[in-house]
């Protein structure tokens, strides 16, 4: 027994010592109250090198697991982008040298691979991402470092950092033109179907209230994980409710159990149309002709008749691993890249304060395959013409309907007077 | 198999700390040293299953529960923090007018975050292993009823994305306690706690293996029966290793959090907890420090060999993985035991002990 004790009182004792040890070492550090004191808002001297004759960057997807199959096409086209910059000199006359980095579809990783390419590989800038999850692991890993990271997919909106460039459509650019068509068609009844996570959630909750002000009854919503396939008992309710519409924000392969049980259950475009926000050319292949007749809302689309976009496809179709047809998250990364020589043309420096500087400075425009957009200096999102296009039987997209103007990026939805002010408020203050 | 002295161990132990406490920091850059003491977290995990399947012979395939609860624990003190007197922004945009959930409230408090750090998973392992262990659940059944309440968890953590973060988890934490977390000195600091924790763990272990309870343990796992019968009850032995091993799953998860800054399902679901298994089984479940190291080596491949070679590297881990069940049933840290007793007695095995233990499982 006393033996025992004794150990015990060792142990103790040990475990004590290097616990206070930790502790004691903490007396440098500064709490909180005083960031502008000790390091807390001054982020460690940055270690990016563009001395020599080519400038590091990063390139972060999941190249693994179940977000691969989307994000390694936007992988590929960054690379794509970066071969033809090089190909013409490269961003300030230096050549683009990348570092290759897996999210491995876990945001952690994100997090995880975003501090290395900052602070172990110096790479100026980042780009990739494609969930708002992924993006939502990056962003304080990225504003801690003061890095920039270029984001190229749809998203919920409401969000603006300094160190993000956001290159795809924030709400007002594509959720809010794909209601405005529905309303044209004359829709009362709309059902909402989303995968659950913060993409799907978001916008349902923007759907909702905008969907008061247009006179369209939400006659139903249901969510389903992004890893599950089974959406049997949600169409039954679907069925249900008889909606006029349906609007899709599910995202990824869930898609393709979706239109199964749609179809399963007797619906057809005919009767019950779909309109969706995350089936572009890419994933409309895998759901065959039981998707013939959907809709769709895009900035993008292959089928676009612009100057730039049968230059970009026939670049694409030659480039080696390519998928053969283009879809607007990856010309959306296409144009993160171009954009971001653009601003650092402008600025004459990598610097991230001088970049952002010269966004706010000058008029940044880039001729991009959806037609000219321009940056928006203040909150980082660029100007994007809206359309709707219908799946015809080749699995391409006819455009049905088109903005008459290029749609101004306004991601809190500051524009429009159904959107809460007290929501915003909260939801900016939130943002710090 | 011969028994290692105990001073040896210690002194083992002693030469970790140094690495992991004086060295660790001098050398590594800010990133490795962080991810080190990601290692370190998984690590504190991997000694409980040690202790709990190495020892006990119970195969903990759940241990994400308990690492989540540590996790999500600390995780809502730290958003609440963040937060100030607002509602953490996450909740507003799914459901802007909506109060702060009931249960997230006593978060706010420090001292109630510590003590739900550790008696959270005291609790539920207390309940539940008494549940199990005096209807004499063992083996398989046990195995995928800690499972599947793992995948339980990560699910209903999903699915409430309001309350929890769903899928995307809880993560931009600005403080941990009062201390700014961007600033270097404290992340440092922090690093440290876990590093010292894991070292706490170790002595706590190696206290218990050489303890007369460590002796039950063992004896539990290798002949149940007879230790019912020598008078003791083999549940409450089982009890209390399947308690330790959970508060130490859920310390591991509480400190995962201020160091990678963000936690998620996918950290405590089904392949998860599956991952910290294949840590303690390539290091050796049943050794002192084979857990440890087995989870802080597939911890370093994930982050090295999963950038050099993304879709190679989960085959590496699974190849070493079939090697070591196969060749090595006592895990890579029974290699040296095995050169020196290949080296004394050329044409005697060492008897595969956990092997056997295994098999008369299976039999009964």
């Amino acid at each position: 027994m006393s033996t025992t004790s004794k150990r015990m009182r060792t142990l103790v004792a040990t475990g004590a010592i290097g616990t206070t040890m930790a502790l004691m070492l903490a007396g440098c550090g500064a709490r909180a109250g005083d960031e502008t004191a000790a390091g807390g808002a001054s982020p460690a001297a940055s270690c990016v090198d563009t001395s020599g004759s080519t400038v590091k960057l990063g390139f972060l997807n999941s190249l693994t697991g179940g977000m691969a199959i989307s994000e390694k096409t936007v992988s590929n086209v960054l690379h794509m982008a970066a071969d033809e910059i090089n190909a013409g000199g490269g961003i300030l006359g230096k050549k683009i040298e990348y570092v290759q980095e897996d999210g491995a579809t876990d945001w952690p990783t994100f997090a995880e691979k975003t501090e290395k390419l900052l602070t172990q590989d110096c790479v100026a800038a980042i780009f990739g991402g494609w969930t708002s999850s992924s993006r939502k692991a990056v962003k304080p890993v990225v504003e801690k470092h003061n890095g920039l990271f270029f984001y190229p997919v749809q998203y919920e909106g409401l969000e603006s950092s300094p160190n993000i460039y956001y290159t795809g459509a924030t709400t007002n650019q594509q959720i809010i033109p794909a209601m405005d068509f529905l309303a044209a068609q004359g829709v009362k009844r709309l059902f909402l179907a989303g995968s659950d996570y913060v993409f799907p959630r978001t916008a349902n909750a923007i759907i909702k209230l905008y969907a008061a002000k247009l006179g369209i009854e939400i006659v139903g919503e249901e969510y389903v994980p992004l890893d599950k396939d089974d959406w049997t008992s949600q169409v039954a309710k679907i069925v249900a409710a008889k909606p006029d519409f349906i609007f899709n924000t599910i995202n990824g392969s869930s898609n393709v159990g979706f239109i199964k049980a749609y179809y399963d259950a007797g619906l057809t475009a005919a009767t019950t149309p779909i309109i969706s926000v995350s089936i572009a050319e890419e994933e409309a292949p895998a759901m065959g002709h039981e998707v013939t007749g959907q809709y769709a809302s895009w900035n993008y689309f292959q089928s676009l008749k612009t100057p730039t976009n049968p230059k970009f496809i026939e670049n694409w179709k030659k480039y080696p691993n390519s998928s053969g047809v283009t879809s607007d998250p990856m010309e959306a990364a296409y144009i993160s890249m171009y954009l971001y020589k653009a601003l650092v043309e402008a600025a004459g420096s990598f610097d991230v304060a001088k970049v952002n500087a010269a966004a706010k400075t000058n008029t940044i425009t880039f001729d991009a395959p959806e037609g000219k957009v321009t940056l928006d200096g203040d909150n980082h999102h660029i100007s994007k013409p809206g359309h709707i296009g219908k799946i015809n039987a080749t699995n391409q997209f006819d455009i049905v309907w088109a903005s008459d103007k290029v749609i101004e990026p306004d991601p809190y939805l500051e524009g429009y007077d159904w959107f809460p002010a007290d929501i915003r408020k909260q939801l900016t203050d939130a943002a710090g | 198999m011969t028994k290692p002295k105990p001073w040896l161990s210690l002194s083992g132990i002693g030469v970790f700390a140094v690495l992991l406490l004086a060295v660790a920091p001098l050398v590594l850059t800010d990133h490795w040293l962080n991810n080190l003491g990601k290692y370190c977290c998984w690590a504190i995990a991997a000694v409980g299953i040690g202790l709990a399947w190495g020892r006990g012979g119970m195969l903990v395939m759940g241990q994400g529960v308990f690492f989540a609860l540590g996790a999500y624990a600390m995780a809502m003190h730290l958003t609440l923090e963040t937060a100030g007197d607002r509602i953490p922004g996450f909740m507003v945009l799914y459901d802007p007018l909506a109060p702060l959930p009931m249960f997230w409230e006593p978060f706010r408090s420090a001292g109630f975050t510590l003590l739900a750090i550790v008696l959270l998973p005291v609790l539920l392992a207390g309940l539940l292993g008494y549940a199990l262990f005096k209807r004499r659940v063992k083996g398989a059944y046990f195995a995928i009823l800690t499972q599947a309440l793992a995948v339980a968890l990560a699910t209903l953590i999903s699915s409430t994305i309001r309350e929890t973060g769903g899928d995307t988890g809880l993560s931009d934490f600005k403080y941990f306690f009062g201390f700014v977390l961007n600033d270097p000195a404290n992340k440092l600091m922090v690093y440290l706690i876990a590093a010292a924790l894991l070292i706490v763990c170790l002595l706590a272990v190696w206290q218990l293996y050489r303890s007369r309870f460590g002796e039950l343990l063992v004896a539990t796992r290798d002949a149940e029966e007879r230790v019912r019968f020598l008078g003791y009850d083999p549940a409450n032995v089982k009890l209390v290793a399947f308690v330790v091993s959970a508060l130490m799953a859920s310390i591991g998860g509480a400190m995962f959090v201020p160091i990678v800054g963000i936690i998620t399902p996918a950290e405590i679901g089904a392949a998860a907890s599956v991952l910290m298994i294949a840590g303690v089984a390539l290091g050796g479940r049943a050794s002192l420090f084979g857990p440890a190291l087995g989870a802080m080596a597939v911890g370093w491949g994930q982050s090295s060999l999963g950038s050099t070679w993304p879709e190679g590297w989960t085959y590496i881990l699974g190849l070493l993985f079939i090697v070591v069940i196969l060749f090595l049933p006592n895990g890579l840290s029974s290699l040296p035991a095995r050169f020196a007793a290949a080296r004394r007695r050329p044409a005697e095995q060492p008897a595969p002990a956990i092997a056997v233990a295994e098999l008369e499982e299976v039999r009964s």
